[in-house]
């Protein structure tokens, strides 16, 4: 299975409202909402019956036994993450615990223990079609884990599809990484601002850290036409194929809430869309046919 | 007094709202928490009077005094180490640095290096001190550099604002940990309102007083002011869409500075934001 991965950097650019669209494009059978922390893609597609809802377990987390306990403070010295609190006696803080285990090891008494930790729910909806998501529970880490589990549950479910499209999420770090391992392209949405473009450029660096393939597209392109034409040179000089803009439409808040793609609607974005579509995946073909002669 | 703002979802105004309150705010300071995307910086080009790098410790491992236990690879929950054709691997960009391994080791093979993750940055934008904090690109996990920009002391009289990153994760978390109050941006979508209950139930749980911004406000439905009204959240303020406002901000302007009207409408905000943080 072939996956396109739709990144942005910045937040807001338009990630799900092209996912949403590309999905209903293509008809595509398979596709996955990377963005664990903030998921969304579930409110803007048909969704297939919910089959599946799994606990996800991140790693564990220390609690200390106060009857057992010394005070010795070996855990309180030993711990990298200033998770053990000591306001009253020693505790574990849960929410900093990072679940490396240091604590228990170093505690001469044996009155540390890890426990399990419900960091998320894993999700799988599937008849013909097969969508995979995933909530990571408040304040947890451990994203990019979650990421990983989101795609293996898609490559499993969804053997026979041809290709796969992957709402990912903001920023640049673990569920960034986490969702750029293994995918054939990554279409990177910006917006024409100098923090869009900024933010971009470090999505592009970041991808290209790992060896995969960028397009970029420009979403509300007309609101700043001067910083457009600056995206459009910064990816000619990083050879870049660009494949569309898209214009700025009232239009779109209105299907957003409607839970439709916009592209069901006949409206400037809509029709801009399709474009970016045609466009994106005739590279995406051709990368992968390059892919297979090498 | 330390505010914080927050908005899960991201692209709705959080670094506008955090920024303009700063400037327009006596004893300010802007920190820059988004370490993975920083764009503070952008609208308020800082003459920078301090650099550092973070660093955080990574295992070396000195492959003579290793006897090949794996005690290290088996301790590792974050499955940084392995142990191939008699050399120990350290996979370090996955690495939480927690010291486990160099602990575990019955032959002492295992010491720490530097590793620099990213950088701070520190300096001063018409009166208003600017800290940015920038992971480099490749990186996991910037909470070691949310921690060193939120370590600072300031004064009593001092007014932080801190420019949260997206989501509800750790990293907010340790964003949020030490503010006084917190702002939640949000967008009249439900996109937005989604995103808006999760930052929403984590102020709750973190029992942080906390108001309302509503951002791009039009006159059509706007899901989130309903919300807000039907639970009997604080509205603080709705900013309405605008394209002046959108113009200047896409080009990095700190907007309250440039235009009479908008440093009006931050000014307001500030008042409102400072009565209900006396409260």
């Amino acid at each position: 299975m072939k996956k396109l991965l739709i990144l942005s950097g910045k937040g807001g650019t338009g990630k799900t409202t092209l996912s949403s669209s590309f999905i209903r494009l293509s008809q595509s059978k398979a596709y996955a909402d990377c963005d664990v922390d903030a998921p969304n893609l579930h409110l803007m597609v048909d969704k297939p019956s919910l089959t599946k809802r799994e606990s996800f377990y991140g790693l564990p987390k220390a609690h200390i036994d106060k009857d057992m306990c010394i005070d010795c403070g070996l855990c309180f010295e030993n711990c990298r993450f200033n998770a053990i609190d000591t306001a009253k006696g020693y505790n574990v803080d849960f929410y900093s615990c990072e679940g490396c285990g240091v604590c228990e090891y170093v505690c001469p008494v044996g009155a540390v223990t890890m426990g399990k930790a419900v960091a998320g729910n894993l999700l799988l909806y599937r008849d013909d079609k097969v969508f995979s998501t995933a909530k990571l529970s408040m304040g947890f880490g451990n994203s990019g884990m979650l990421v990983s589990e989101v795609k293996k549950q898609l490559d499993e479910e969804a053997v026979d599809a041809e290709f796969a499209i992957i709402d990912g999420s903001p920023g640049i770090g673990c569920p960034v990484i986490a969702s750029i391992s293994g995918v054939d392209m990554v279409l990177v949405v910006t917006e024409p601002s100098l923090s869009g473009i900024s933010d971009m450029t470090r999505v592009i660096d970041t991808a290209n850290g790992f060896m995969v393939n960028c397009a970029v597209c420009i979403n509300k392109y007309d609101v700043n036409l001067e910083n457009t034409e600056k995206i459009e040179i910064i990816c000619a000089e990083k050879n870049i194929p660009m494949t569309g803009k898209i214009p700025f439409d009232a239009m779109v808040v209105g299907a957003v809430n409607k839970g439709i793609p916009i592209t069901d609607i006949a409206c400037p974005a809509g029709k801009a869309i399709r474009k970016v579509y045609q466009t994106t995946m005739k590279i995406f073909k051709i990368n992968n046919q390059e892919n297979q002669n090498e | 007094m330390k505010i914080a703002i927050l908005s899960g979802k991201g692209g709705t105004g959080k670094t506008l709202v955090s920024v303009n309150l700063a400037a327009v705010c006596d004893n300010s300071t802007y920190i820059d928490c988004d370490v993975e995307e920083p764009n503070g910086h952008i609208f308020f080009k800082p003459v920078i009077n301090h650099e550092s790098d973070i660093k955080i410790l990574i295992p070396v491992c000195d492959n003579d005094k290793c006897n090949g236990c794996r005690k290290c690879v088996d301790f590792c929950n974050f499955n940084a180490l392995a142990h191939i054709a008699g050399k120990l691997m350290v996979f370090e960009d996955i690495c939480h640095s927690c010291g486990g391994c160099k602990l575990v080791c019955p032959e002492y093979a295992i010491s720490e290096k530097e590793k620099t993750i990213g950088k701070i940055k520190i300096g001063v934008s018409e009166g208003t001190n600017v800290i940015s904090g920038i992971m480099n690109t490749g990186e996991e996990a910037g909470v070691p550099i949310i921690d060193e920009l939120l370590t600072r002391e300031f004064n009593e009289d001092d007014n932080v604002f801190i420019d949260c990153p997206p989501g509800s994760s750790c990293a907010v978390m340790e964003s949020i940990k030490d503010a006084d109050y917190c702002i939640l941006v949000t967008e009249p979508t439900i996109l937005g309102l989604h995103d808006f209950k999760m930052v929403y139930e984590l102020v709750t749980i973190f029992n942080k007083p906390y108001g309302v911004v509503l951002n791009k406000c039009t006159d059509e439905y706007n899901p989130t002011r309903q919300y807000c009204v039907e639970e009997n959240i604080n509205i603080l303020m709705e900013i309405p869409y605008d394209n002046e406002l959108g113009k200047l901000n896409s080009n990095g302007k700190v907007i309250s500075r440039e235009n009479e009207r908008f440093k009006n409408m931050f000014g307001m905000l500030l008042e409102i934001v400072l009565q209900a943080v006396r409260k």
